[in-house]
């Protein structure tokens, strides 16, 4: 049977939506699931592991663990491998994560496959390769196993358990604490970058005019989300360089794409059909772009989008 | 009153394209022989130098630390290059005499077999091939991958390749050519300096040869300047192309005439189709269509596209998958338009950009080869003790003269132009020249400019396939299937009248083969608006033959071909 | 101060990149340029180079031979010496043996920097430095948009998704930049030319430390499914409430 550990990522005290999305996929597939949380006055988050489908939760709580630097989690998680027996440990995909999971490889001889979409029971991970244009089959060859899953592959689940919550050991080696944090990231107060985002809405030629980006600002606000742009438009001077979406601009894999007015010419496909879901509204029925979303709306936008407005506001409030 | 684009001429003079030298003496770059262009003729000059160099080291050293250097304007040689083709090894066994054999060159294998098919819509009948047309002998390739082989050949023999390389001006220096001035890299669209902003270069070379293929931008600059022109001006065809993975290998070279071709005078539509093996498992199909076609709608792309649904051409490629696509345009003229000296002080010119392609036999490869060849002997000598470098340069003009390129281009001189008076009169007398090999009729025909055709329309656009993403494909798709990926932000490199009658714009839309033009908002004065998205254009030069001006964008720009 | 910058040369064409089906790898028999997000930092080493007034910039690599002619792009930038991993045995190697050849080859240059750029341009992984620190047993700061050296120290600006932490090391340390760090520059004519005659050295596994077997396997490819349940739906007048309502089921308001 599986001895699964999921890195449950934190900020600001709550674990990640993604580290608990993987929770909920480690506990389909068979085996004992365990949590382990890594900070500073981080006991209390345990619960939520508990919560949401973790038998165990480790903890690993120290003044030295403060700060959210890769190395000193890769000596916790080395050294908790090694002393409960862990064949697979997951984690969400977060800058963070890669850093710890890659350390964590290297120091276990263990394989790591990044990017999945999905992992099964016996131990075969699908990954998306060549901008999403073919799927692999990966597996690994090592007694350990690591896996680093897409951002917001997995929705997290409340099961409403509860978790035994035992300590980890910390023992840190000398080069793992010789980056020392100077100053931490504050919330941000701009919408996010449109390669971090989680939402985007972006428009095309279908908006008519620029004046009518304001369309996809009001739903990007509304929606929490930023605001991108096809090349067309960018090269007409309605929208900027920097918010271009694209072969020759920016690749993006939101959780979201809403995209308006937007043909989904190829040179825009390959910007963004890793999105893991694609809504699209143009009048054109045999837009290419409905081809490849997951709800396409023939329609007229200039209609629909300031009513959507509201109800999404309505929605959230 | 019918829309000639000629009325409507690009906003461009060759003066813009030749300059004295600016760069101070320490920061020039200095080079033996300066090549522009990396395609057959040039790399068969780089070629042929370095063998020079071999073999007489001392005269070598005449030329200092960089003996000879090459142009690219693509990404790497090969990026930019498109064929057929069906190359006649002539050249390749003169320029690799006893050093290789053909078998060890990059083809796709000798010609089987052949056949000449007349196709209506629906129907396809075998013709006799016509003899400027057979192939015994002659071996597929894909030029894009003979010139990564040829630029790997010149390197190895010591030439330097300088690839993402424009050459935007002819260095002219008291009266005599003295280099090149490379192309600025990281401008905006407006024109104004990046953070990366690179400038051009000047590169002073001895002599500066000009292998730029089609449309040849320092070439056309330099037939003005040094008063070479033809009095018979050059025409062209475009080519559209696709290279497809296919289930069924295909076991003979195909080409065809007639349908989607309309015959009739008015139209002007000469040209035809070449479906290639190349090996086993893949298979090249093209349309050829002369750019002094008249009707507004005309579109060889989307002719493409429904050639293919002919089902004599649809069995051929089913169950396959398209894999490239590309397009480029081909110096029609032959001889009559040859330019009238092939030198200048200081410079040579070879291959396409000179015009050295035999049309009846769709032949251009092996006499860029040997022109190549031919020029870099000529530039050779201008290194021995006590010559005259004017003369010499000279030699290159005899030694073309007394070669196959200008037999051959002889022997078909008039057959082009004939095709003005439509199909079947065409194919008539084009008959009998092949009869009496260029003897009948006497005399030269001439040429007429493709941009003084004026335009008609007739529903030529309502046949065209709806694409499916399977067999056939609409342009942006095609121009993806290039490699293309140019730099959006970069000042717009295609010289045109935005403000024309819509039809002339129509024209350039349906044309271009990459989506570059469209019709924009009508100005109420019968004209209207011509938008551009410059990013697409994969350089094949139809504009500069029907009213505007290609120039070379910023280097490394255009498509990425590597089978075509 | 001597940087190293870890390249790695990718198939260039788009037309080109494809999965060969007989290895499942990528088939890398085509044109090899460095991958774009590596110029970065190429660009930065130079950078902080020309900025200290002198130094060495080498750039090492794993990859088959040919992937020397890309690596002539980064000596036509400005780097000095371009130093190449190539072998073999190293042709399947995953993130751990290509972690340890990397590593192997930078304790002999035993570089005061390590540059990496922010992910690999086909294979999209994205950790490549955390792996090579942990060999060398190295600090590592990844996502860096912002550099800066001090004597004996480096401090970073990391970019993660919660905004910018500031964070120093102590040299040598092992710096991944993202691509909002600089402007990468065009190499000049000169610098194209005069590439050839930089040093360029090759290390065998042996040089490095020998072969780390694969811990990953690639076990078959196939398309992607088509997107599930793809509903087009005209608008009646009530489609706004139709998206929120697929939405809403998606979990995403």
């Amino acid at each position: 049977m599986a001895r699964i550990l999921v890195f449950l990522e934190h900020h600001e005290g709550a674990i990640q939506k993604g580290s608990l999305g993987v929770l909920a996929k480690a506990g389909q597939l068979g085996g004992e699931v365990s949590g382990v949380v890594i900070g500073s006055g981080v006991r209390e988050l345990a619960e939520a592991g508990g919560r949401h489908g973790a038998a165990t939760v480790y903890v690993a709580d120290d003044a030295s663990l403060a700060a959210p630097l890769p190395q000193p989690r890769v000596d916790v998680l080395a050294k908790l491998v090694g002393d409960e027996g862990f064949d697979t440990v997951l984690f969400a995909q977060s800058v963070l994560a890669a850093d710890v999971a890659a350390g964590l490889a290297v120091r276990l001889g263990a394989g790591l496959n990044w990017d999945l979409v999905d992992l099964d029971a016996d131990g075969i991970g699908k990954r998306p390769a060549l901008a999403d244009s073919v799927l692999v089959d990966v597996g690994w060859s090592s007694d350990v196993r690591l896996a680093i899953f897409r951002a917001g592959t997995f929705d997290a689940v409340e099961t409403g358990g509860s978790a035994e919550i035992k300590d980890a050991a910390v023992e840190l080696q000398g080069f793992s604490t010789q980056a020392e944090m100077v100053e931490q990231a504050h919330a941000d107060q701009q919408g996010p970058s449109i390669e971090d985002a989680e939402v985007i809405v972006a428009g095309g030629r279908g908006l008519g005019e620029p004046e009518k980006f304001a369309l996809a600002e009001e739903l990007a606000q509304a929606l929490g989300g930023a605001v991108a742009a096809t090349r067309a438009v960018v090269d007409a001077g309605w929208y900027p360089y920097s918010a271009q979406v694209g072969q020759t601009g920016k690749t993006v894999s939101p959780k979201l794409y809403v995209a308006l007015g937007i043909s989904g010419a190829i040179q825009h496909k390959v910007g963004m059909q890793g999105s893991n879901v694609i809504v699209s509204i143009n009048k054109d029925s045999n837009a290419p772009i409905f081809e490849f979303s997951d709800l396409g709306v023939v329609g007229d936008l200039h209609e629909i989008v300031p009513k959507l407005v509201e109800l999404v506001r309505a929605r959230r409030s | 009153m019918s829309v000639r684009p000629s009325d409507f001429p690009a906003p461009w003079s060759a003066a813009e394209a030749v300059r004295a030298p600016t760069d101070p003496v320490d920061e020039r770059i200095e080079v033996g022989f300066l090549i522009v262009g990396a395609g057959p003729a040039g790399l068969a000059a780089a070629i042929r130098i370095g063998q020079l160099i071999e073999e007489q080291p001392d005269v070598a050293e005449r030329l200092g630390d960089v003996p000879v250097a090459v142009l690219e304007k693509g990404k790497a040689p090969g990026s930019h290059l498109l064929s057929g083709a069906v190359v006649n090894p002539r050249g390749l066994q003169r320029l690799f005499k006893g050093r290789k054999r053909i078998d060890e060159m990059p083809f796709y294998g000798p010609v089987h077999g052949e056949s000449v098919l007349f196709l209506t819509k629906r129907r396809a009948l075998r013709i006799p091939t016509p003899p400027t047309m057979v192939n015994h002998r002659n071996y597929v390739a894909s030029l894009a991958r003979l010139g990564r082989w040829l630029g790997e050949e010149a390197e190895a023999l010591g030439a330097t390749i300088l690839p993402e390389t424009a050459a935007e001006q002819l260095l002219v220096d008291g009266g005599r050519v003295v280099g090149v001035r490379t192309g600025d890299r990281g401008r905006g669209r407006a024109g104004e300096e990046l953070g990366n902003f690179e400038p051009g270069s000047d590169i002073a070379a001895r002599v500066t040869i000009l292998a730029e293929g089609t449309q040849g931008h320092l070439t056309g600059a330099a037939l003005d300047r040094f008063y070479l022109r033809s009095d018979n001006p050059q025409v062209w065809a475009l080519g559209v192309k696709e290279v497809w993975k296919v289930a069924t290998p295909l076991r003979e070279v195909v080409h065809t005439m007639g349908w989607p071709l309309r015959p009739g005078k008015r139209y002007r539509e000469f040209g035809g189709s070449f479906i290639y093996p190349m090996g086993d498992d893949m298979v090249t199909i093209g349309l050829v269509v002369g750019l002094d076609y008249r009707d507004a709608e005309l579109s060889v792309h989307d002719l493409l596209q429904e050639l293919k649904t002919h089902p004599r051409v649809r069995r051929i490629l089913e169950g396959g998958e398209r894999v490239q696509w590309g397009a480029k345009t081909i110096p029609e003229g032959g001889f009559v338009a040859l330019p009238k000296k092939l030198h200048a002080p200081g410079l040579l010119l070879c291959g396409d950009g000179a015009g050295f392609v035999n049309v009846p036999a769709l032949k251009g490869i092996h006499y860029a080869i040997e022109s190549g060849r031919l020029a870099a002997e000529a530039a050779w000598r201008t290194l021995e003790r006590g010559a005259s470098p004017r003369s010499a340069l000279a030699t290159y003009d005899e030694s073309v003269r007394e070669s196959f390129i200008w037999r051959d281009l002889q022997e078909v001189r008039n057959m082009r132009q004939v095709f003005g008076r439509g199909f079947y009169v065409g194919g008539a007398l084009a008959g009998a020249m092949t009869a009496t090999k260029g003897r009948f009729p006497p005399g030269n025909a001439a040429t007429e400019r493709d941009a003084e055709q004026s335009l008609i329309a007739t529903d030529r656009a309502a046949s065209y396939p709806t694409p499916d993403g399977v067999l056939t494909f609409d342009k942006l798709s095609s121009v993806f299937a290039s490699g293309n990926r140019t730099r959006d932000d970069q000042p717009n490199h295609i010289r045109i009248q935005t403000k024309v009658p819509r039809e002339l714009a129509e024209l350039w839309a349906r044309m271009c083969p990459a989506q570059v033009y469209e019709v924009g908002e009508a100005d109420g004065d019968g004209t209207v608006e011509v938008k551009l998205a410059p990013s697409n254009c994969v350089q094949c030069g139809a504009i500069t033959a029907k009213g505007g001006r290609l120039t070379p964008p910023e280097g490394g720009s255009g498509p990425e071909y590597t089978l075509t | 101060m001597k940087i190293a910058v870890c390249v790695k040369a990718v198939p260039d064409a788009t037309a080109g990149r494809r999965i060969d089906p007989a290895t499942k790898r990528i088939d890398r028999s085509v044109e090899l340029a460095i991958s774009d997000f590596d110029t970065y930092a190429v660009e930065e080493a130079l950078r902080l180079k020309e900025e200290a007034g002198d130094g060495e910039v080498v750039v090492v690599s794993m990859g088959p031979e040919k992937a020397m002619d890309a690596l002539r792009k980064a000596l036509a930038m400005g780097a000095d010496r371009a130093t190449l991993i190539t072998d073999s045995a190293l042709g399947g190697a995953d993130l751990l043996g290509t972690a340890a050849a990397l590593a192997g080859a930078l304790e002999s240059e035993s570089p005061d920097l390590i540059l990496f750029g922010q992910q690999s341009a086909d294979g999209g992984g994205a950790c490549l430095w955390s792996a090579v620190a942990e060999r060398l047993r190295r600090p590592v700061i990844s996502q860096v948009s912002e550099l800066t050296t001090e004597s004996g120290s480096v401090t970073g600006k990391r970019q993660t998704e919660f905004g910018y932490d500031t964070i120093r090391a102590p040299l040598p340390a092992v710096i991944a930049v993202s691509d909002a760090i600089n402007t990468p520059r065009y190499p000049s004519l000169k610098g194209i030319m005069g590439a050839k005659k930089k040093p360029q050295s090759t290390f065998s596994a042996a040089d490095v430390g020998g072969a780390v077997e694969p811990a990953t396997t690639v076990v078959a490819l196939a398309p992607p499914p088509a997107r599930g349940d793809a509903r087009k739906i005209e608008d009646d007048g009530s489609a706004a409430e139709k998206i929120l309502e697929f939405l809403a089921e998606k979990r995403l308001v």
